[in-house]
C-alpha cells in the first residue's frame, strides 16, 4: 500500500494563495530553480511528444515486424522490439497521447468539479457542507486503487471508465483543497462588504473567492495530474484498464513482464517513461508550490 | 554605584541583508538608560523600535546584523560575548516582556512550572526544586495575581490574557536582572486591564522592597499616553533615527522636533472635539527603508521643511540638559514656529439644539442569543443548546447626522450588536428601524434599496479590502450594485469618491497591497460612502492605524459626516476617540447598555462606576498629577452565565452590597437624555466622584 500513500498524498499546502498578479512571477522563479526547471522540461518534453506523436514515430502502434522479433535497441528501432516485433520507440511515443488524454481530461474534470463542489458548499456552510464533505471522507477513506478495481469491476475496463475512476477519486481531494481556502477567505470583511451590498452568489464565489483559491488549486492540479498519470499506468499494468492492443505504458509493462528475460528493453523503455514523466511533473509541481508560495 | 549607565547603546546601527545589499532598520542611535530609570521608545510601526529591542537582545535572526556601533550591557560589549556568555546573560541579566503573552508561554507546561524552571536555570542548578517553586510562588503574589495558586497549576491558554502578562512579568522579574525591556507590553489587552498592568509596572518600579531601585527599563511603545505615564525619559525615533530625545514632562509640554509635535498633537483626548479643536494629522505616512527621502527622513511630511532639510541631514543637536533633537530648524521650533503654521480652523458647531433631529436608527429591545455547542450527551438527552446572551435588550436612537459612539471592553457585546444591525447577525429579538423603515433581521431578506442606505467600514483595513481586486473594481461596485450606475457613469465617480477621501484618481489602478494601512482604510471608507447611505457603522474603524494616520481618519470621517449628513454608529474601546467624534455615548458591559447620553453629559459625573472606571484607565496627557484611580478587578464575567441583578456588581468598585447582587438596577434619568443604570442614586454618585 506504499504506492497508495504516494498517491493520495493529500493537501499541497499553498493554504491562502500567493499574492495577486504574481503567475508571471510564477513563472520565472520555475525557471530560476533547477530541479524545478527539470521537471518542466521534461513536462513540455512529452507533451510535445503527444502533439506531435504520428509524426516522429517511425511505425504505427500495431505494425507487426514479423522478421524483426525482440531485436535490441539499434538505428532501426532505437528503443527496440518486443515479442511481437513492434517497435517500442513508436509504442512509448504513441502511448504519449493515450496518457496525456486520459491523465490530462480526468484531472481537468476533477479539477473543475471539485472547485465547483467546494467553492459552493464551503461557502454556504451547515448541513450542505458537512454532508458533502463527510460523504467526500468516507469516499477517501477507502485506497485509491481499491476504489479504483471496484469501480472497473462494475462498469467494465474501458478509457470510458479509466476517465471515470480519475475523476471520482480526485474530486473529493480537489474540494477538499478548495474548501480550506474557502473557509479562510470567508470571514474576512471583503466578503461581508460584498454581502451587505447584495451580489449574487456567482459573483462573491467567482469574484471575490476565486482568486485566492487559484494558486492553491494550480499546485493541486499539476500534483492530481502526477498521480493520474500513475493511476492510468498502475490499471493498465493490473489489466483492468486500457485494453490490448493499445500502446498504453502500463499494458506495455503488463505484456513485458514475462518477456523481460528475452527483451528487458521492452519493459524498461515503457516503466522509465512513466518514471521521468510522473518525477517531471512532480518537480514541475513543487516548484510552483514554492514559487507561488513565496 | 559607578556612573556607567546599564545599558548603553553607541551609535548603533542595525540593518537586513537584502538582494544586492543591506536595508539599516536603525541608523546611528545612541541611548543610555541608567540604573532604575525607565526609558520610553516610541514610534509608529516601522520607526525600526521592534528592530532596536532584537539588537539589544542580540536576537535578530537571520540576515540581521549589528553594522556599526555597539550595545553595552552594564559596560560589556554584547556582540563579543561568545554564545555561553550569552546566554548566561540572558539568563541573569536581560529580561524581555513580549507583546504576545500566550505565544511567549510553552501551552504544555503549567505556568508555576515555567517560572520555577526559569528560577533554578537563573540560579545555576544551586537551588532545589522546592526552593524555586516556592520563589515562583512568590513572584507570582509579587504581580498580585489574585489566585496565585490557581495561576501556578494553571497552563498558559486557561488564563486571560491579563494574567498571562502578569506571569510573564513575574518571570522577568526574578533574580532582579540589569535590564527589563517591555515591548508594546499592554497592546493587545483591553483598556481596563491595560491600565491594570500599567498600575503594578508602575508599582514595581517604584523599587517594591528594594527591587526596582537597580534596575534599568526600556519601555518600546506606539501609545504616547502609555509612555508619557511610565517612563522618566522617552525617544522618539522615526523612519530608524533618533529624532528626539528628553525627559517625559518635557518632551510633552515643549516637543521641538515636528514630529513628536506632530504625534502629540495627533492624539485625541478628552475633551478635544472634531468640531471644536480638530487634530493636527501629520500628512503622508513614514517612508519605506528601500525609499529613504534624502537629508532630513521626515521632511516630505514637514510643515516646516525648507530647501535644506531635502539636501542636508541634521545633526542631533543638544537643545538643554538632557534634551537632543535631531532638525534643522528646532531653534524656531521653540520659539513657536510650529504654532504660526496653520491655525487649528474651527468648524462652525452643527445647530446642536437639533437633539431632536429625525430619528434614522431607532433599535427597541434588541437582543442576540448565540447557542453553544452541544455535547453527544446533551444532543442525546435532547436538552436545549445553552445560549449566550451577546446583546441583551439594547434600546438607542441615532438621528440624522449625528454619530453614536457604543463604547465598551471587548466580550461587551458591541460588534454584535453592530453586525446585527446591518443584518450579518440575524438578531434574536426586538426591533430595528431605519427612518420608519423596519428592518428585517438578516441581509438576505433585506430589499437592495435597504441594503444601499446601511454600510460598514470594519477594524482592519487588511481585511477590508480584496486582495485581488484593484481599488477601482472594489469603488466601481457599489456604486453599480447600490447606485444603480452604468459603468462609464461609475468609472467618473471612482475618481471622485478616491478625491473625496483624499486620494489621488490613480490609486484606482493600484492593489490593496500597494497601499498603506491609512490608505486602505481610507478606500474602505469611500467604499462604505460610495452608494450615499444614511447610516455607516464603523467598527473599531481607527483602532488599527498609527497616531498620526489616526488623527486624519478621524479628520476626514467628520468631514465626510459634515458634507453628507450620514449617521455613525461608531463602535469602539477608545473613549478617547468616541470623545473626540461621537455626539452620543452608550457605555455598554454584557450585552446591556449601563449609560447613555450625549458626549458632554457622559464625560461628566455623575458617572456609572463603570463608566468612572473606564475614565481613569484614560492615560492623561500631558502626564498629570495623579488622581484618584478606579481600577477593576478581575475580569469580565463569562456570558453563558451572566451575573445576576446589576450585570457589573462582580467588578463594581462602588457596589452597594446585597442589592446589586439581587435586583437589576433601575435607570435613573440625570436629565436631557442622559440615563445611568444603577442602584446608586445620582446624587450620591455626584458627591462620591467629585462631580464639578
Amino acid at each position: 500500500m506504499a504506492l497508495d500513500t504516494v498517491e493520495r498524498g493529500i493537501g499541497s499546502g499553498v493554504a491562502t494563495g500567493g499574492t495577486p498578479g504574481g503567475w508571471r512571477r510564477a513563472l520565472r522563479a520555475i525557471w530560476g530553480r533547477p530541479t524545478s526547471a527539470v521537471g518542466a522540461a521534461i513536462v513540455l518534453l512529452f507533451a510535445a511528444l503527444a502533439l506531435a506523436g504520428p509524426l516522429i514515430a517511425p511505425y504505427r502502434a500495431t505494425d507487426q515486424i514479423a522478421s524483426a522479433r525482440r531485436q535490441p535497441p539499434s538505428a532501426a528501432h532505437l528503443f527496440g522490439t518486443d515479442r511481437l516485433g513492434r517497435d517500442v520507440f513508436s509504442r512509448v511515443v504513441l502511448g504519449t497521447r493515450d496518457i496525456f488524454a486520459l491523465a490530462g481530461l480526468g484531472t481537468l474534470v476533477a479539477v473543475l468539479l471539485g472547485t465547483g463542489v467546494g467553492l459552493i458548499a464551503a461557502y454556504w456552510g451547515g448541513w450542505p457542507e458537512e454532508l458533502t464533505f463527510r460523504s467526500f471522507d468516507a469516499l477517501l477513506a477507502i485506497p485509491a486503487l481499491l476504489l479504483a478495481l471496484l469501480l472497473l469491476g462494475t462498469v467494465g475496463p474501458s478509457r470510458q471508465s479509466v476517465l471515470l475512476v480519475i475523476v471520482i477519486v480526485y474530486t473529493p481531494i480537489v474540494a477538499r483543497v478548495v474548501r480550506s481556502v474557502v473557509l479562510a477567505v470567508k470571514p474576512r470583511g471583503f466578503i461581508e462588504a460584498a454581502r451587505m451590498r447584495g451580489e449574487a452568489l456567482g459573483y462573491i464565489l467567482g469574484r471575490e473567492i476565486l482568486p485566492a483559491v487559484l494558486p492553491a488549486l494550480a499546485v493541486e492540479a499539476a500534483l492530481r495530474f502526477s498521480y493520474a498519470i500513475f493511476l492510468v499506468a498502475s490499471l493498465g499494468f493490473l489489466g483492468v484498464g486500457v485494453q490490448p492492443p493499445a500502446p498504453d505504458w502500463g499494458l506495455m509493462v503488463l505484456e513485458a513482464r514475462n518477456d523481460v528475460a528475452l527483451a528487458p528493453w521492452s519493459l524498461y523503455f515503457p516503466a522509465g517513461a512513466i518514471a521521468l514523466l510522473v518525477v517531471g511533473v512532480n518537480l514541475f509541481a513543487d516548484g510552483l508550490r514554492r514559487a507561488l508560495q513565496a | 554605584m559607578d556612573d556607567t549607565p546599564i545599558l548603553d547603546i553607541d551609535n548603533l546601527t542595525v540593518g537586513y541583508r537584502v538582494e544586492g545589499g543591506w536595508r539599516d532598520a536603525v541608523r546611528e542611535v545612541s541611548l543610555q538608560v541608567a540604573a532604575g530609570e525607565t526609558l520610553g521608545v516610541v514610534g509608529e510601526s516601522g520607526s525600526g523600535k521592534s528592530t532596536l529591542a532584537l539588537a539589544v537582545l542580540r536576537f535578530l535572526g537571520a540576515g540581521g546584523a549589528i553594522r556599526a556601533g555597539a550595545v553595552r550591557l552594564q559596560g560589556a560589549d554584547m556582540a563579543e560575548l561568545a554564545p555561553r556568555g550569552l546566554s548566561a546573560t540572558w539568563a541573569r541579566d536581560l529580561r524581555l516582556v513580549p507583546q504576545n503573552p500566550l505565544a511567549a508561554l510553552n501551552p504544555s507546561l503549567r505556568v508555576g512550572e515555567q517560572i520555577a524552571e526559569a528560577v533554578r536555570q537563573t540560579a545555576g542548578g544551586a537551588l532545589s526544586r522546592a526552593d524555586a517553586q516556592r520563589q515562583a510562588l512568590d513572584l507570582l503574589r509579587l504581580v498580585r495575581l489574585a489566585d496565585p495558586e490557581r495561576v501556578y497549576r494553571g497552563y498558559p491558554h486557561e488564563l486571560s490574557g491579563g494574567m498571562q502578562q502578569r506571569a510573564l512579568i513575574a518571570m522577568a522579574l526574578h533574580g532582579e536582572p540589569a535590564l527589563l525591556i517591555l515591548d508594546e507590553p499592554t497592546t493587545s489587552l483591553d483598556a481596563t486591564t491595560e491600565a491594570a498592568i500599567l498600575d503594578l509596572l508602575a508599582e514595581l518600579a517604584g523599587g517594591q522592597g528594594g527591587q526596582g531601585a537597580a534596575r534599568a527599563t526600556l519601555f518600546i511603545s506606539h501609545n504616547l499616553g502609555i509612555v508619557a505615564r511610565m517612563c522618566d525619559r522617552v525617544a522618539v525615533l522615526y523612519a530608524g533615527e533618533l529624532v528626539e530625545q528628553a525627559p517625559t514632562a518635557r518632551l510633552f509640554a515643549t516637543p521641538l522636533h515636528p514630529y513628536s509635535a506632530g504625534l502629540i498633537g495627533s492624539l485625541p483626548r478628552p475633551g478635544m472635539r472634531h468640531n471644536l479643536r480638530p487634530l493636527r494629522p501629520i500628512p503622508g505616512a513614514i517612508p519605506r527603508l528601500d525609499a529613504l527621502p534624502a537629508g532630513c527622513v521626515f521632511h516630505p511630511r514637514c510643515p516646516l521643511a525648507l530647501d535644506r532639510c531635502r539636501s542636508e541631514r541634521p545633526l542631533l543637536e543638544q537643545a538643554a540638559p538632557g534634551h537632543q533633537v535631531r532638525c534643522h530648524r528646532w531653534r524656531e521650533v521653540e520659539r513657536g514656529a510650529l504654532q504660526d503654521g496653520e491655525p487649528a480652523q474651527p468648524v462652525p458647531a452643527p445647530a446642536s439644539a437639533e437633539v431632536a433631529a429625525e430619528p434614522v436608527l431607532v433599535m427597541r429591545e434588541v437582543a442576540k442569543q448565540f447557542p453553544l455547542r452541544r455535547s453527544l450527551a446533551d444532543l442525546l438527552a435532547r436538552r436545549p443548546p445553552r445560549m449566550v446572551q451577546a446583546v441583551d435588550g439594547v434600546d438607542l436612537r441615532l438621528g440624522r447626522g449625528r454619530t453614536l459612539g457604543v463604547v465598551g471592553e471587548s466580550g461587551s457585546g458591541k460588534t454584535t450588536l453592530a453586525r446585527c444591525v446591518v443584518g450579518l447577525e440575524e438578531r434574536s429579538g426586538g426591533a430595528i428601524s431605519l427612518v420608519d423603515l423596519p428592518l428585517a433581521p438578516g441581509l438576505e431578506q433585506r430589499a437592495p434599496a435597504v441594503l444601499r442606505r446601511i454600510q460598514m467600514v470594519f477594524q482592519n483595513p487588511q481585511e477590508a479590502l480584496n486582495p485581488y481586486l484593484t481599488v477601482g473594481e472594489a469603488l466601481r461596485r457599489p456604486l453599480m450594485r447600490l447606485g444603480g450606475l452604468r459603468r462609464a457613469e461609475a468609472e467618473r465617480r471612482v475618481a471622485r469618491l478616491l478625491d473625496a477621501v483624499k486620494l489621488d484618481p490613480g490609486y484606482a489602478a493600484r492593489l490593496p497591497a500597494q497601499l498603506s494601512g491609512g490608505e486602505r482604510q481610507r478606500v474602505a471608507i469611500a467604499r462604505a460612502f460610495a452608494a450615499e447611505p444614511d447610516l455607516v457603522l464603523l467598527d473599531e474603524a481607527v483602532s488599527a492605524l498609527d497616531v498620526s494616520v489616526q488623527a486624519a481618519v478621524l479628520n476626514l470621517l467628520s468631514e465626510l459626516r459634515q458634507r453628507s449628513g450620514t449617521s455613525y454608529l461608531f463602535i469602539t474601546h477608545d473613549l478617547a476617540v468616541v470623545s473626540y467624534l461621537a455626539d452620543e455615548v452608550a457605555v455598554i458591559y454584557l450585552g446591556q447598555v449601563l449609560e447613555q447620553g450625549t458626549v458632554e453629559a457622559v464625560l461628566r459625573p455623575p458617572f456609572h462606576p463603570y463608566t468612572e472606571a473606564l475614565l481613569s484607565a484614560l492615560p492623561s496627557l500631558p502626564p498629570a498629577a495623579p488622581r484618584e484611580r478606579i481600577r477593576l478587578e478581575g475580569e469580565v464575567p463569562s456570558p453563558v452565565a451572566l451575573p445576576t441583578g446589576c450585570r457589573f456588581h462582580t467588578r463594581c468598585p462602588r457596589a452597594l452590597g446585597a442589592i446589586c447582587a439581587t435586583e437589576e438596577p433601575p435607570w435613573r434619568d440625570a436629565g436631557g437624555g442622559h440615563r445611568i443604570r444603577c442602584h446608586i442614586p445620582l446624587e450620591e454618585l455626584r458627591v462620591l466622584q467629585g462631580g464639578t
